[in-house]
């Protein structure tokens, strides 16, 4: 079998570009986007580590449940807010969002 | 074959208060559908009472007058329903109930007046409960996006106004953000202990430390991310950076609301999480645990940061964004304390005393401020301030004792937070802490002071207009800190039981 | 372990390869006359209008978001759906307080106007 560590591997990699794309990118949406990879980083640690710790119980693979629907909440509002913005200004590009790069 | 629970299991009697808020919040979304748009204060009324039945059930659960349910534990090991979830329960609704009053007019008079308001406020309440009540990471988890999601959706609610929509958009790319590094955090606390229920996290991580293997430093990367992630939340440096903006552009009555409720969630989330989860993370026997010292550093900074950068500040709501950052500074010092063995109860004490006094301070403070505040946002700048005192003297005094509350001058409910929070500081040893928390609080006389200032000994066009609700609002929150300052035993009783359950 | 992977891995290259080899023959021994028209984006017959990556109204980003909500919370039914037998009028109840939920979320959609396209 594929050994745990690989997974984590994968999950972190995600992770890490997740957190690059939000901290570099501009568009609204391509943050959003870079965001919902470092959740679904976080569900692959999550069914990793119930696949191979604790196989009986559905925990681990029950919180990657809740954690993508919550996700999908979060878009869904996220997009909204973005749209309306849209509407006022016709451009998504999150300037004040490089507050973050200090 | 598993096990069938019943339903009498779920325990629901004990998780009466949030039940009913989240039930009525529910209800009352399609109730509001056959409301007229001219009519919306039906509403906001029965929002009120909504919160107001919720409130009384989580006073008399407090007092001890009624048991509701059988036992703590509710909705399998998810929900804790002990002392400190009372404490939350009540701070949370009363800051929901100031919220919906100070919301009222405002509303009203800038033709914002929808019911989506009053529902988003009460479901985002139920979260900040429910953040007290988590015994168990994915209740964490979950009740902080039920928290955060309404209060995404009220900072834009002043729609089309730019600068509303903005930090909107902003708190809410920030928010999800940190909710990424804390449910990655919470993955890996789960990889390491192969649970999420706090008790039994509590149990593994004495293991895991005890067999000293890789998990440790999962562990240790876990606690790290979830405390990035909660810090997002009550906006402890350096993670602090949308606070200023968030509430300079979000609508004046929803900073009132949410500058309180996500502190008040965002902490019991962390005692819930590091004094009772993680409090068994001690690498060397007899030390505090291995993340004592990351959180006093944290809140060092950030009390340095909050209170020397408001000083600077010219705006009123900006002001108050870096206070409200520095204030959880100073909560942070009572969650590091926390890491000290045997302290833990006394910290999450410490914790809630200061949390309630600053419900009722904040929220007062802000809901001036939506006085003053003219329909198109302008008229927040200190110097709007000038001469208030001779117009509005009533408005004025109750900002002077929101400013002396928030400096922590004895007898409001300020200094009692204070005290309590320094107190726990000292007793863990945490004195560096606690010396830069009391030389902050004099700087931040400066700044607090200069708002009396103004408003008493200066010439100017201050002016206000405070409409019934608005008045009771200011009104119930300015007696409440003068209450509580001078009666601290209030507090302190009504925290002095609070116990931190260990081992399950 | 890895070798059981070998009749996917076969599958995959006998797969890939041929479908290079057709494409190949064709070009080598196909007639090639192209015309304005057969360089055209395939439309099912219709005229091209327009480049196809282009605005849409945000109706379709409404529909879309409301989608995905529901779409997404029928996740929770699977678990339930697997051992519902079992769970007899425990599961029954507990599913109803969820189907709740789910039903006010939908009656708002509905009622302030969601649903409707125009």
């Amino acid at each position: 079998m594929v050994p745990l560590w690989m997974y984590l591997l994968v999950a972190a990699g995600l992770f890490s570009i997740g957190m690059y794309g939000v901290l570099a990118r501009r568009n609204a949406i391509a943050i959003l986007m870079s965001i919902e990879l470092m959740l679904n980083a976080a569900n692959i640690n999550l069914v990793a580590f119930w696949r191979y710790n604790q196989p009986a119980q559905v925990g681990g693979q029950v919180f990657a449940a809740f954690v993508f629907v919550v996700a999908a909440a979060e878009v869904a509002v996220g997009l909204a807010l973005i749209i309306n913005i849209y509407r006022q200004r016709r451009s998504v590009v999150a300037d004040d969002v490089d507050l973050l790069k200090w | 074959m598993f096990e069938v629970p019943s339903l009498s299991d779920l325990n629901v009697g004990a998780t009466l208060p949030v039940t009913l808020l989240a039930l009525g919040a529910c209800v009352l979304l399609v109730v509001d559908l056959f409301i007229p748009r001219e009519r919306k204060s039906i509403t906001a009324w029965l929002t009120a009472i909504g919160i107001g039945v919720s409130l009384v059930f989580s006073l008399l659960s407090l007092s001890g007058a009624v048991e509701f349910g059988s036992g703590e534990l509710a909705f399998s090991d998810m929900y804790r329903a002990d002392r400190l979830t009372d404490t939350i329960n009540v701070a949370a609704l009363i800051t929901a109930l100031l919220g919906v009053m100070v919301a009222y007019d405002y509303l009203e008079r800038t033709r914002l007046q929808r019911g989506e308001y009053y529902i988003l406020l009460m479901f985002s309440a139920a979260g900040a409960m429910l953040m007290g009540a988590a015994n168990d990471l994915v209740i964490v988890f979950i009740a902080l996006e039920l928290l955060s999601i309404p209060l995404y959706i009220l900072s834009g609610f002043r729609r089309p106004q730019e600068a509303s929509e903005e930090s909107a958009m902003k708190y809410f790319l920030l928010g999800a953000f940190a909710s990424g590094f804390l449910i990655y955090g919470i993955a890996l606390i789960y990889g390491a202990t192969g649970t999420t229920n706090l008790p039994e996290v509590w149990d593994a991580v004495a293991g895991v430390v005890a067999e000293d293997s890789a998990a440790k430093f999962l562990v240790m990367i876990g606690a790290g991310l979830v405390l990035a992630g909660l810090g997002f939340k009550v906006a402890a440096v350096p993670f602090h950076m949308w606070t200023p903006d968030v509430y300079q552009g979000a609508p004046t009555p929803v900073v009132a609301y949410m500058s309180v409720a996500a502190k008040i969630g965002g902490f019991a989330a962390l005692v819930r999480v590091f004094g009772m989860g993680l409090s068994t993370f001690v690498l060397e026997s007899g030390a505090p645990a291995a993340w004592q010292d990351t959180i006093w550093l944290v809140a060092v900074l950030t009390m340095l940061l909050g209170n020397v950068v408001a000083i600077v500040q010219s705006d009123l709501k900006r002001l108050l964004a870096y206070s409200t950052i520095a204030h959880a500074g100073y909560i942070l010092i009572a969650v590091a304390a926390a890491g000290t063995a045997g302290l833990e109860d006394t910290a999450a004490q410490a914790v809630v005393i200061y949390l309630i006094a600053y419900a009722f301070t904040n929220a007062g403070a802000f809901a001036v401020i939506t006085a003053m505040e003219k329909d198109d946002a302008s008229n927040t700048s200190l110097d709007a301030l000038r001469g208030l005192a001779s117009r509005c003297p009533w408005l004025a005094a109750a900002m002077a004792v929101f400013m002396l509350s928030l400096t922590g001058i004895p007898l409001t409910a300020g200094f009692v937070g204070k005290w309590f929070v320094f107190k726990v500081a000292l007793q863990a040893d945490l004195v560096a802490a606690a010396v830069v928390g009391v030389l902050t609080s004099a700087v931040s006389a400066y700044y607090y002071l200069r708002v009396v200032w103004m408003m008493y000994f200066e010439e100017g066009e201050g002016d206000a207009a405070t409409p019934p609700a608005l008045a009771w609002a200011i009104g119930v929150a300015a007696v409440g800190t003068l209450v509580l300052g001078a009666l601290p035993y209030l507090l302190s009783d009504m925290a002095r039981e609070i116990t931190l359950a260990f081992g399950g | 372990m890895l070798s059981e992977y070998a009749p996917i891995a076969a599958l995959l290259v006998i797969s890939v390869g041929m479908g290079i080899l057709i494409l190949f023959i064709s070009r080598i021994f196909g007639p090639f006359r192209p015309t304005a028209r057969k360089l055209a984006p395939y439309e099912s017959g219709m005229e091209p209008f327009g480049p196809a990556i282009r605005r849409i109204p945000v109706k379709f980003y409404r529909v879309a978001v409301l989608f995905i909500l529901f779409d997404i919370e029928v996740i929770f039914f699977l678990p339930w759906a697997v051992v519902f037998r079992d769970l007899g009028s425990y599961g029954l109840v507990t599913m109803g307080v969820f189907f709740f939920v789910l039903t006010v979320g939908f009656i708002y959609e509905w009622k302030v106007g969601g649903l409707e396209w125009e």
